[in-house]
């Protein structure tokens, strides 16, 4: 009974995976973050980063990107693909100019390719996830790519 | 704030001023809050344990923060980071302490702005590598 509801999930998982496939390149819908002080603060206290750059909330340091827009791309990773666990394989990020209080981001990400093996864990996914960050003025202020070990 | 770092005070192969980073539990909740990751294995150890972890791990990108902090110090309010990259490795834990390092691997000026590359990891306190990574910074030039 065990084995067989255990295969039924693998079934079931493997159509979530290849419904993401199906989504390689596809951008997802943009999001909007204006960006408070508080946030900043927030941030670099989280981090331990006491630079005199960002303690006043005004300039944010350049791994802010990463908080940006992060709980919703998590909730719509998952809404796809509801993973046991998932595992950040790697992070890479371009900077273009630093992002400051008062500005309106608009995130929007997309699967930049994903694919799958039989791990310790059973099938795992290994996605690479796109994201490009905009500011009010239409300008690209960063972007990002997240290797995701999802199983 | 310590000196400006300039593209004359940098060699190829020189170091990085090391950065180390004493991540606590608590640390990691205010990460959550931060980050908006809110992925348990980051916080709850019982859930941690049912995924196959040995207890509460270090999130990646915090790490990936860490690594950032370490060349946004080191490059002053002059520099530029421009390019950060780095993929998980290991484990860490709370308690254990994050040392971040780098070395410097290239030096060129290009559309007369002046770039520097590193190489970056971050180490547990046994000296593995829990990351590894690149970084392109622009520096300014006394010339």
């Amino acid at each position: 009974m065990l084995a067989q509801s255990k295969l039924l999930d693998v079934a079931k998982a493997s159509s979530d995976i290849e419904k993401l496939k199906s989504k390689i390149g596809v951008e997802w819908q943009p999001r909007e973050y204006e960006i408070g002080r508080d946030m900043i603060r927030r941030f670099t206290r989280a981090v331990g980063d006491p630079s005199p750059l960002w303690q006043d909330g005004a300039v944010a340091p350049p791994t802010f990107i990463l908080a940006i827009g992060f709980e919703q791309f998590v909730n719509d990773l998952m809404s796809l693909v509801p993973f046991n666990t998932v595992l950040m394989g790697g992070t890479e990020i371009e900077c273009y100019q630093p992002i400051k209080r008062g500005d309106v981001i608009t995130t929007i990400f997309k699967i930049g390719g994903l694919r799958e093996r039989e791990g310790q864990m059973g099938r795992m996914a290994f996605m690479t996830f796109e994201s490009s960050y905009k500011n009010q003025r239409q300008e690209l202020v960063a972007k990002c790519r997240q290797m995701i070990i999802g199983y | 704030m310590s000196k400006q770092l300039h593209y004359e005070d940098v060699t190829v192969g020189g170091e990085i001023t090391p950065l180390v980073k004493q991540p606590t539990t608590m640390q990691l909740v205010v990460w959550a809050g931060a980050s908006g990751d809110y992925n348990p294995i980051h916080y709850d150890k019982d859930f941690a344990q049912s995924r196959g972890l040995a207890g509460v791990i270090v999130p990646g990108q915090l790490i990936g923060a860490f690594l950032g902090q370490m060349m946004t110090d080191w490059i002053g309010g002059k520099g530029v980071l421009r390019k950060l990259s780095c993929s998980y490795k290991g484990m860490s834990y709370p308690g254990e302490a994050v040392t971040c390092k780098g070395k410097v691997t290239k030096k060129y000026v290009q559309n007369s702005e002046h770039f520097v590359e590193c190489s970056l990891w971050a180490e547990n306190p046994k000296g593995e590598k829990i990351a590894s990574g690149k970084a392109m910074v622009i520096l300014p030039s006394r010339g």
